[in-house]
């Protein structure tokens, strides 16, 4: 089996650092080998270094040393717009906040990366819009600007968003921290079913220990070093 | 291309008040340049239209523009020569065989008409008032083919020269200031002491005052006798086909006869330089209304871009590259420019037809005249195109700035 088929995502060596009158060492050193369609969580106390790991691993930000691997490509040495290629194709992000664009309608939000991609015609791109987003039961909200969303229903948009491209990999960043109980469980199970109804390499980052559980393993994160990795 | 001109279209849209402000001020500044260099173009082109009608294109004059050197200098090029006591021989001046220039000028291409003057000096005496005036001594028929003044005639007819040798054709202000009227006999001296009487046969009226007091037309051959100079002219003047060729023919002409030969462009070389001075004053000035409006839109945008980090860092999140982000703020730029434009050109157009209105008497003239105004589509490029790019740059600085924003510095635990 090749490594691209065998991991979906992989880091050797990471380290962060940021510079300033005190450089700051966010990620110390991360291996992390993620399989194609697991579902891992990333958890650790607040400031250890969860989200950087994250960003790291979605070619969001720049590692000082160190290798990541995405689909078996080596990418530290690839320009910003290469990086950026390789996130409207193979990545989908989630955030805590979900940032859709208040200008813009729930399928307008879901369309943006299928259009930048621009593998699809602008009808095709808003059919695969409404279908995304009736499969997370918010067929009723397809034209409504996000100020008309409930938190719950803007963070399906959002995980729509993260899906338009048919990415490999979903990155979660606390998806569920602004949310109230039942739309907190209702992301968790679409992540859920993400990964092991769909095939997809789902990463997410939560301090809800709940939410951590459901994943295949846990990565946990102190000071930026992983300090325990067990395996699913 | 196409997403980033709708998602820049719905940001603008999104904050219509502000985009309705820095629209103004680009409005404004379109229409206001379009007025005020269309109002300055036109006065210019008015300007060198009126030079072009009522200056020949071309003057020979009876002089050199180098001195001519002594044949001992010609004979010894390479040699010091030293000419001591050598003593100009005294000639009647004029151009020598001027009926043989203007055949060959009948021939020159470019070339309409030609004809020959006697230029010169005299006194005015009527009534015990002598005013002084310059003397046109020319061929009737070549007024007509080589000058206006047959345009400004108010009595009398040029023909009239034709009938009657002895006539002369004053302007209306001499006219005016010495109490004449068309059928007087006025006297007119030369500064040779030669008198002749001249019977006032038209009156001409340019408005402008200078000319319409100090000059006078009478035929060739009573200007030759009055100034003693039988067969004799001081001046060719030449109309062409085209004015504005006038330079380069006036070259060729004066490489081929010697003669001096002027050009409308060289003997007004001091009025077009401080017309185009006076282009780049305008220009300036009227730049800096759009200068002002592009700060309204880089405002407009630096607000935008403030206001958009999180947007621009989940669109960089998602894919989108830096080039894309800049292009989405300059887009916008470019909307406010084009809106700008469109609201402002018609702005500008009916500021001119109002300035079209205006009719005044300017000072030294006798006759009320209209803003002139210069409705050529130039104006307009020039208009539109710098308030593109007034509103392109201005956009582009605070378009540079979101382009550079790192998306892991807004997304980190951002809500």
């Amino acid at each position: 089996m090749t490594e691209a088929a065998t991991y979906a995502l992989r880091s050797e060596k990471l380290v962060r650092t940021l510079t300033g009158e005190v450089p700051v060492t966010l990620v110390k050193g991360a291996d992390v080998a993620i399989k194609a369609g697991e579902c891992v969580a990333i958890t650790g106390p607040s400031g250890s270094g969860k989200s950087s790991l994250l960003y790291l691993l979605g070619l969001l930000d720049q590692p000082t040393s160190g290798e990541i691997w995405l689909q078996g490509k080596p990418t530290s040495r690839l320009s910003a717009g290469k990086r950026a290629d390789l996130r409207l194709s193979g990545i989908g992000f989630v955030f805590q906040s979900h940032f859709l664009l208040p200008e813009f309608t729930a399928a307008e939000n879901v369309m943006l990366p299928m259009q930048k991609l621009g593998r699809l015609s602008p009808a095709a791109a808003r059919k695969r819009a409404e279908e995304l987003l009736d499969s997370l039961g918010l067929g009723a909200q397809v034209n409504k600007l996000p100020r008309q969303l409930s938190g719950g229903q803007s963070q399906r948009v959002a995980i729509a968003r993260a899906l338009a491209n048919d990415p490999a990999v979903i990155l979660a960043d606390e998806p569920t921290g602004n949310l109230d109980s039942v739309s907190s469980q209702n992301v968790q199970k679409i992540l859920q079913a993400l990964a092991h109804e769909r095939g997809r390499t789902v990463v997410f980052v939560t301090h809800d220990t709940g939410f951590a559980a459901l994943a295949d393993r846990i990565i946990h994160i102190v000071d930026g070093h992983i300090v325990d990795a067990p395996a699913a | 291309m196409r997403l980033l001109f709708a998602m820049a279209l719905r940001h603008l849209l999104a904050r219509k008040r502000q985009s309705i402000v820095s629209l103004l001020g680009i409005v404004l500044g379109v229409a206001f340049f379009l007025a005020i260099s269309s109002l300055m173009q036109g006065s210019e082109k008015d300007f060198i239209r009126r030079l072009i009608d009522n200056a020949p294109h071309i003057s020979v004059s009876d002089e050199f523009r180098e001195a001519r050197p002594q044949p001992v200098f010609r004979a010894y090029p390479d040699s010091t020569v030293s000419l001591r006591g050598a003593k100009p021989l005294t000639e009647t001046r004029g151009i020598r065989g001027f009926e043989q220039i203007l055949q060959n000028l009948k021939h020159e291409r470019g070339v309409q008409a030609a004809s020959p003057v006697l230029l010169g000096q005299a006194l005015v005496s009527f009534a015990g008032r002598d005013i002084g005036i310059t003397l046109n001594g020319m061929v009737p028929d070549d007024i007509r083919s080589v000058t206006t003044i047959e345009k400004y005639l108010v009595e009398g007819r040029i023909d009239d020269l034709n009938i009657n040798p002895n006539g002369i054709i004053i302007g209306a202000e001499l006219a005016r200031k010495m109490s004449l009227a068309k059928g007087r006999n006025v006297t007119v001296a030369a500064p040779n002491g030669q008198v002749r009487n001249f019977k006032i046969l038209g009156i001409f009226r340019t408005g402008r005052a200078g000319y319409d007091e100090s000059q006078a037309f009478v035929t060739l051959k009573r200007a030759q006798a009055l100034f003693d100079r039988a067969n004799r002219a001081n001046s060719i003047i030449i109309k062409l086909d085209d004015p504005y060729a006038a330079r380069d023919i006036a070259m060729r002409l004066e490489k081929r006869i010697g003669y001096k030969s002027v050009s409308w462009q060289e003997a007004s070389e001091d009025i077009m330089s401080t017309l185009a001075i006076r282009n780049i004053i305008m220009y300036t000035v009227v730049s800096a209304v759009l200068i002002v409006a592009g700060f309204g839109i880089y405002n407009v945008i630096s607000t935008v871009v403030m206001e958009k980090h999180r947007d621009i860092a989940i669109l960089k999140s998602m894919g989108f590259h830096a080039k894309d982000i800049q292009r989405l703020f300059v887009i916008q730029g470019f909307f406010l420019g084009l809106a700008g434009i469109a609201a402002g050109l018609p702005l500008g157009m009916a500021l001119m037809a109002t300035l079209m209105q205006i009719r005044f008497k300017p000072p030294g003239s006798l006759e009320e005249i209209g803003m002139p105004i210069d409705w050529g589509i130039l104006q307009f490029v020039i208009a539109g195109g710098f308030a593109m790019l007034a509103a392109i740059f201005a956009a582009l600085l605070p378009a540079r700035k979101a382009a550079l924003v790192q998306p892991v510095d807004i997304l980190r635990g951002g809500t």
